[in-house]
């Protein structure tokens, strides 16, 4: 195996463009280095793209912010402006591993690894986050929900390095929220998550959401139903009711060693119906 | 109440036993330099990987060495052609090294001995093993099911007369009890049944298995492996490869955890073979996955409960059966479930029946009061619903039936002094168990059982002189004895705690000692300590004798000091320890003490635990909210590391209860070997574990002390499900508890999907 350390994205895209057989780019590594360690991949070539300048910094953006692809979760945690903004998409981020993982993981890893249960993902997808892709063809913004496609696969091609990750501007009156569930407290991998995202108008109505459910299939799921029983509501009953229902519906887990069909697909709904309060009562401000 | 023993140990005023001194091995813990498995190297050292069966089940027609030995820096392979025939440890060496058969999914069928590891790794790849794959079995009533496919063809059912024609799984049936059950349940005015499950759950230590072994051209042996015996490691490489016991020298490392998992052979004698093969030495360290899938967890088990009660609260039968799977090889710990079911209670009427039964998973080993915590969890869960289901008090009930001294046992033996009414008593006077819960919150407790073991002891104590002592023991350290070791002997002699060192010593410098297991170091090698330095004190009191010239029986000792043991004696100033060995090379020589003894008196520790928990409606996820753990030591030598016992069962005991398990696919292979999906319970999924150390002296050690190390993980699966049952409504009787299981029992108990 070949490990090159780039000082620039340029360099980065050629090597990655130009190399044969398998690559693996290294961000935090939480992942990939597992991977190599337990025999799953054995890449040719690992592109480390830590000493990218760029790839470190957090910038204030048209209203919102962009992440760079090296960015830790403990770096993204310590940031009061994407805190305040969207504390939904840096709480999951901070579910991630442990404190000592957290030192070394990156929302851009979490996404590209491509786990349907990537605990980051339904965040950013609740959050329309846009992925600033650079590749041998030039640069490129895809939304984040057009990344994966499949357990460990992407729409990157060849040669291609997701750069940041753009989190936007939102309106005001706005609030975001992701639960998982994990039998422990820490150090695990959701079962489920759920990622809410909300706007209400000033008569406390819900006026826009969107609602995406983490290993619950083969990708994030965007459960379009699930945001439409909450606009237009106060959040009754009736409404977190009909929005659990049409998260539990929207659900095609697999049973495994993790859980069960029946056990996901009722608790995507429970947490759904959770995140929604928290995303409420955020908005509320 | 029982009156005191004649020998009042309890009475008697000890000046360090009781203390908490840090223990002598922590700074080199803490800093990393303790040595642990894997951390020595030699010189030449090559390194030795396992290749392992990817099937449940599979006959092995040939195995093809060629290409992977031509591979430029592998050194050596062994097979199972490099091993004799042994009557003696055949199914250990059958473990080590598959022979006809691959009986499990990481049964190890070869090994490489490679100058780097990536080298070994890479020749594992180009071994070639023909294998004929035959159906498996993993569950233990699949496994005794008349269609089932069998793993050994001699294998005919001990213990069932007439014995059985036909080959199974069974290997043995075992029954224990007195008195008549049906009878008993005849006059029972309510009657609990049911059936539980529990799965394997493993030891988890965080120190994979690693070893060291050197062999020379004339044939002596040198191994260094992390162990809690490496006096049965070294007996049993010797006779694997044939070596005279003298020939092999065997140090323990310092341990990373065992509990119970250590006392067996995985890697020794393949790296003594290659070793033997290159002339060089050879390291091994498994890998995480290799722990799971090829070292031992516990048995998994299916059993029935059956118990009956006055209205009044008096037990009139139980009865109940117990199947355990133990692996690929028989011994299963299903004679010590059987034995510990209801050991708790004085009955008149009782029966247990265990079957051990073989099915295609790895062979389990000990793991901390082997058998006793599967059996615990149905009987308990059974006496708690009858409580409850008569209307008396959890703590009252079992206290109307508890066993005491003098009770014949539900295995037999008549009980000495023991502690469990103590408990129960200490149990419905702690503020734990009258304060307030919340929703969605139950209380539960559960009473647990061990026997406790003595076993083959031998020590030394040597004098230095400068009046400080060296301790040499042969009980590997696993849960801070060196402290405990160093406290008695100052306590015996008089002298600081931190003016003993104990070490524990090689194979050849001591005669045997059992196992670090059974919760026996404390008692037997405590006991030997003690004996020891009265040894010691003796010779002592002889050279003083010697010194002021008057018989050596008018020398006492008292306060660290040799003095006269009267005014007729004479008046001689006394003379310290130090003073003593400072001149003892002119007195004859070096004092040391030495005692070698196989004790009998192990005394049983029983415990009582209170849970309390919160069950979220919702997801089926259990919350410990508060746990006390009140249990026997007998006597406390290092209260700290007595409490520290208590927690690690009780922590141990979670992870079972919640969230470990071995899971298997419809393929027989194990589907979650690592600590991501094997789920022990981290450090927030816990509240602080609270301790009470109840002390009923064990007449059958000069200080009164019980082991402690293993009744702590008998009653909390059963303490977790009753406190489930009470937060929830919903009777648990399979393990884990998983948050899958008790949503589902929820849900199924609310009439909804």
């Amino acid at each position: 195996m070949r490990y090159e350390a780039p000082d620039t994205i340029d360099q980065a895209v050629q090597m990655l463009a130009e190399a044969d057989g398998l690559t693996r780019v290294l961000a935090g590594g939480t992942d990939v280095i597992v991977q190599l360690r337990s025999g799953m991949v054995e890449p040719d070539l690992m592109v480390d793209i830590k000493r990218i300048e760029a790839m470190h910094a957090i910038t204030a953006e048209g209203g919102g912010f962009r992440v760079g692809a090296a960015v830790s979760g403990a770096q993204l945690g310590e940031h009061e402006g994407v805190k305040a903004l969207w504390p939904g998409v840096v709480e999951a981020v901070e579910l991630i591993g442990s404190t000592q993982v957290q030192g070394r993981a990156t929302m851009a890893g979490n996404l590209c690894n491509a786990s349907p249960a990537a605990d980051s993902v339904p965040a950013l997808v609740v959050a329309e986050a846009v992925a600033s892709i650079v590749g041998p063809e030039g640069r490129r913004d895809v939304p984040v929900d057009e990344i994966t496609t499949g357990p460990g696969k992407t729409t990157l091609a060849k040669g291609e390095i997701v750069e940041s990750i753009l989190l936007p501007a939102r309106p005001a009156n706005s609030g975001d929220a992701y639960l998982r569930f994990i039998p422990r407290t820490e150090m695990d991998i959701a079962v489920v998550g759920a990622g809410i995202s909300l706007t209400l108008n000033d008569d406390g109505t819900c006026a826009a959401a969107r609602v995406a459910l983490g290993a619950v299939a083969e990708v994030v799921l965007l459960v379009e139903p699930a945001a439409d029983a909450l606009i237009g509501s106060r959040l009754d009953e009736a409404a977190l009711d009909a929005l659990a229902a049409a998260a539990s519906a929207a659900c095609r887990p697999i049973d495994d060693k993790r859980g069960t069909i029946e056990f996901r697909t009722k608790v995507a709904g429970v947490l759904a119906r959770r995140a929604a309060v928290i995303a409420q009562t955020r908005a509320r401000g | 109440m029982l009156d005191k023993p004649k020998d009042a140990v309890l009475d008697r005023e000890f000046k360090v036993v009781g203390s908490r001194p840090v223990r002598p091995d922590g700074v080199d813990k803490v800093t990393g330099r303790a040595k642990f498995g894997a951390d020595v190297s030699a010189p030449g050292m090559l390194i030795g990987k396992v290749l392992r069966s990817p099937h449940p089940h599979a006959r092995i027609h040939s195995i093809d060495i060629h290409a992977a030995l031509a591979v430029p820096g592998v050194k050596a392979i062994v097979t199972r052609d490099d091993f004799a025939e042994n009557k003696k440890h055949k199914d250990v060496l059958c473990n080590i090294m598959a022979r006809d058969k691959a009986l499990y999914e990481g049964h190890a069928v070869a090994a490489i001995a490679a100058t780097t590891g990536a080298i070994a790794r890479k020749a594992l790849k180009l071994i070639k093993i023909d294998y004929d794959i035959l159906p498996h079995v993993t569950d233990v009533d699949e496994a005794m099911a008349d269609d089932a496919p069998i793993l050994h063809d001699t294998m005919i059912t001990r213990g069932v007369d007439p014995a059985p024609e036909k080959p199974s799984n069974v290997a043995q049936r075992f029954d224990f009890g007195h008195g008549d059950v049906e009878d008993g349940f005849a006059k029972a005015d309510v009657i609990i049944e049911r059936s539980f499950k529990t799965e394997a759950a493993h030891q988890g230590y965080i120190e994979p298995h690693a070893c060291l072994a050197s062999v020379t051209e004339d044939g002596h042996g040198e191994l260094w492996c992390c162990t809690q015996g490496h006096y049965a490691v070294r007996d049993v490489c010797a006779s694997l490869l044939g070596m005279e016991v003298s020939k092999l020298r065997v140090t323990a490392s310092e341990i990373g955890g065992g509990f119970g998992g250590k006392t067996t052979v995985f890697l020794e004698p393949l790296a003594l073979m290659m070793s033997r093969k290159t002339g060089r030495p050879i390291k091994m360290v498994m890998d995480r996955d290799e722990v799971f899938r090829a070292s031992g967890p516990t048995a998994s088990t299916s059993s029935w409960v059956k118990v009956g009660a006055t209205k009044d609260g008096k037990i009139t039968a139980a009865s109940a059966e117990f199947r355990y799977q133990g692996g690929a090889f028989k011994g299963s710990p299903v004679q010590f479930g059987a034995m510990c079911a209801f050991a708790c209670y004085a009955l008149e009427n009782v029966k247990t029946v265990g079957f051990d039964v073989v099915t295609n998973r790895p062979k389990q080993a000990a793991y901390r009061a082997p058998g006793a915590p599967m059996a615990a969890f149905a009987v308990e869960s059974v006496i708690e619903e009858l409580a409850i289901k008569l209307g008396i008090d959890p703590v009252e009930f079992r206290l109307k039936n508890a066993a005491a001294e003098g009770d014949t046992s539900s295995y037999g033996p008549k009980f000495p002094r023991i502690g469990l009414v103590e408990t129960l008593e200490a149990a419905k006077a702690h503020e734990h168990y009258s304060a307030p819960l919340g929703p969605n919150q139950g209380r539960g407790i559960g009473s647990g059982y061990w026997f406790n073991f003595g076993g083959a002891t031998s020590v030394s104590l040597n004098v230095h002189p400068d009046g400080t002592v060296a301790l040499v023991v042969g009980t590997p350290d696993i849960g801070g004895s060196r402290a405990s070791m160093n406290l008695m002997a100052a306590e015996e002699l008089g002298i600081p705690y931190d003016k003993v060192n104990t070490i524990v010593a090689d194979t050849a410098s001591l005669g045997f000692n059992e196992t670090s297991h059974g919760s026996r170091v404390t008692f037997a090698s405590g006991l030997a300590t003690i004996e020891a330095a009265r040894n010691a004190k003796n010779e002592c009191c002889a050279r003083a004798a010697m010194i002021w010239e008057i018989e050596p029986d008018a020398v006492t000792w008292e306060d660290g000091c040799a003095k006269p043991a009267g005014a007729n004696a004479g008046n001689f100033e006394p003379m310290t320890l130090a003073d003593i060995a400072k001149i003892a090379e002119k007195t004859g020589g070096p004092i040391s003490g030495h005692f070698e003894k196989n004790p009998a008196g192990a005394g049983a520790s029983f415990a009582t635990h209170m849970v309390d928990v919160e069950v979220d409606p919702d997801t089926g996820r259990v919350e410990i909210l508060r746990f006390t753990v009140i249990q026997d030591a007998g006597k406390a030598i290092h209260p700290s590391y007595v409490e520290g016992q208590f927690q690690g069962g009780a922590v141990q005991g979670v992870g079972w209860a919640l969230n470990e398990e071995y899971i298997y696919g419809a393929d027989g292979k194990m589907q979650n070997p690592g600590f991501l999906d094997y789920r022990i319970p981290v450090c927030s999924d816990l509240p602080m574990i609270d301790t009470v150390i109840v002390e009923v002296p064990n007449p059958g050690h000069p200080y009164g002390v019980r082991g402690v190390g293993e009744t702590g993980i008998v009653p909390p699966m059963a303490a977790i499900a009753n406190a489930i049952s009470a937060a929830a409504g919903v009777r648990m009787t399979e393990l884990p508890m998983s948050p899958p299981k008790v949503l589902k029992a929820i849900d199924d108990a609310n009439g909804s999907a």
